[in-house]
């Protein structure tokens, strides 16, 4: 959806662009999106001022954060680092741990849409194992490896397996038989089928998996970090929050959120890229 | 009733066939031999419906065969039986004496709804079937062999589109030669042309029967349209309406080849097998309802 509205106000936008910024998409692109911002700061600045006494207001957040933003690359010490390498650091759990359980789920989907005794034995667990938020892993995760860093890797692992399971299945269970009848009257071998047939024709259901796999596991590495501390952007919203500095929260906010829209956005163009197709048109 | 359209409808030279009997076997007589084919199927509440019953033809060696009928009557059933897509319940389908049991290259099929696959190219969805099932040729040979044909049905300057990019007159085209390339000795159509408009119904039908005419082949096509089965088959095969369908004629189309649409529709003669085919249907019509 985030990437929809991101593409759509890009196409409006470029198109703004040639015909010479017509009155209307003026008002689509440009001042209807301010209007909601603004009366989002509003918000904040009447909590600021009126009912929290910690709250900064808008201003002052931007003004004390001015240090973070121009340099988000520092280093000034053991611990203290720019929000540059703190995003990095969040970033480098969330791709591995992402790509391990792609690694694992893209085959057990595969796994289940083709067999239903596979669907039986592996849907319980699925069933089972999906509604359970993923930070209650942590723990069993703490237990196994003794260490934050590869705890927080394990936990984006479980994240990332659901939704790509799912959606795989999904996907290769609902291939058109218009492509079957087609790789059966060729007389292509099993294994042909799989990967000439079965395994592009399912690539658009398991983008979808993986980007709500990818976006779930942004959403938990906040969670995650916070109660294993180190390095990275979960735990300094929270650090910050221990020195009462709400400033830097608020630019957590902002990174945070910008970042995943940034990572949907490339997963989508990768897709587009290895399906030849729109990520709208299936 | 005129002498030529005692001559075209050799429903009585056929009628053994109706009957039951056991075809002669005499060589290229029986290229593709069904006999006694039924198909029958399973209802959850235990109950059976019969689909087709007691069909007997059999197809010549390069001789252009169209299977004409109501929908529902059973005709794409039929042609998936023969592509071995599906079973027969009893009955037997030979090609070439061998008896069909799963589906197979040398009877490729050009699909009603095209059936490209959406992630390859014009050119890598023939080259896919290609691959499949010339094993034998070299690459180079391979890629002259897909440019032919898209040469062959005018698609060299879309070769590198993908389907979603083509008009559905396009997507037949590319259907076609992905089905010719691999060289089968039967071709199977059902409704190749049934989903376009008129215009470029009739614009692919004179390219498919070019094709035919210079490459002759045993063709077996499944259509709705009279006029489509008379522009372009030698025999056509009029269907009973299902449940239950059968064989109800076959009339042999007396048009020598290549045809011309303009000069066959001026012939008596097909007018007289137009009206004689529709009233056959028509009559079959008001029978089920």
């Amino acid at each position: 959806m985030l990437q929809f509205n991101t593409m759509a106000i890009a196409i409006a936008a470029q198109a703004a662009w040639r015909k010479s910024i017509r009155p209307t998409l003026f008002q689509d692109v440009v001042l209807l999106p301010l209007l909601g911002i603004l009366g989002v700061l509003l918000l904040w600045w009447f909590v600021a001022a009126f009912v929290s006494e910690l709250l900064p207001t808008p201003l002052e957040a931007l003004l004390a954060n001015l240090d973070y933003i121009t340099h988000p690359f520092y280093r000034r010490g053991p611990g203290d680092l720019g929000i540059g390498w703190l995003l990095l650091a969040s970033l480098r759990r969330v791709f591995l741990g992402f790509l391990l359980g792609s690694l694992v789920a893209i085959p057990v989907g595969f796994l289940i849409g083709m067999s239903r005794k596979a669907l039986l034995a592996i849907n319980p667990l699925i069933q089972i194992f999906r509604p359970v938020s993923p930070v209650a892993w942590l723990p069993i995760a703490l237990a196994i490896f003794n260490l934050a860093n590869p705890s927080a890797i394990f936990v984006i692992f479980i994240t990332s397996l659901w939704p790509t399971i799912i959606n795989t299945a999904l996907g290769v269970s609902s291939v058109s038989q218009d492509y079957l009848d087609v790789a059966r009257v060729l007389e292509m071998s099993r294994w042909r089928q799989i990967t000439k047939i079965i395994l592009p024709a399912s690539l658009p259901y398991i983008f979808t998996g993986l980007r709500i796999s990818l976006g779930i596991a942004w959403l938990v590495i906040v969670a995650v970090e916070m109660l294993t501390g180190g390095i990275g952007i979960g735990f300094f919203v929270w650090d910050e929050w221990s020195r009462l500095n709400l400033n830097s929260v608020f630019l957590a906010i902002l990174v945070i959120g910008s970042t995943g829209l940034v990572l949907d956005y490339l997963l989508g163009r990768l897709q587009v890229l290895v399906t030849h197709r729109s990520p709208s048109s299936t | 009733m005129p002498i030529s359209l005692q001559e075209a409808i050799t429903v009585k030279s056929n009628l053994h066939y109706a009957t039951g009997d056991r075809p002669s076997r005499s060589g290229s007589e029986e290229f593709l031999a069904i006999e006694n084919l039924t198909k029958t199927y399973k209802a959850g509440d235990g109950s059976k419906s019969t689909i087709l019953d007691g069909i007997n033809l059999t197809i010549r060696e390069n001789q252009f065969v169209a299977v004409i009928g109501h929908s529902g009557c059973g005709k794409s059933t039929l042609l998936k039986i023969v592509a071995g897509l599906e079973k027969a319940s009893s009955g037997s389908v030979r090609l070439q004496g061998k008896e069909i049991r799963k589906p197979g290259a040398d009877r490729m099929m050009v699909f009603q709804q095209y059936s490209l696959l959406p992630w390859l190219t014009v050119r890598e969805n023939i080259r896919l079937a290609v691959d499949e099932v010339l094993v034998h040729l070299s690459p180079a040979e391979k890629k002259q062999l897909v440019n032919e044909h898209l040469a062959m049905v005018n698609l060299t300057a879309a070769a590198n589109k993908y389907p979603d990019e083509l008009s559905g007159g396009m997507k037949q085209r590319v259907g076609i030669a992905r089905a010719i390339a691999i060289r089968p000795i039967l071709l199977l159509m059902d409704e190749p042309f049934g989903a376009l408009d008129a215009l470029t119904r009739g614009k692919l039908q004179r390219q498919v029967l070019d094709i035919w005419e210079s490459q002759r082949q045993a063709v077996m096509m499944v259509t709705h349209d009279v006029d489509e089965a008379l522009y372009m088959a030698d025999q056509i095969v009029l269907m009973t309406n299902g449940p239950a369908a059968r064989i109800g004629e076959i009339l042999e189309v007396p048009f020598a080849h290549p045809r011309n649409i303009q000069e066959i529709r001026e012939l008596p003669q097909y007018y007289e097998l137009r009206n004689h085919a529709l009233s056959f249907l028509d009559r079959h019509f008001s029978q089920d309802d």
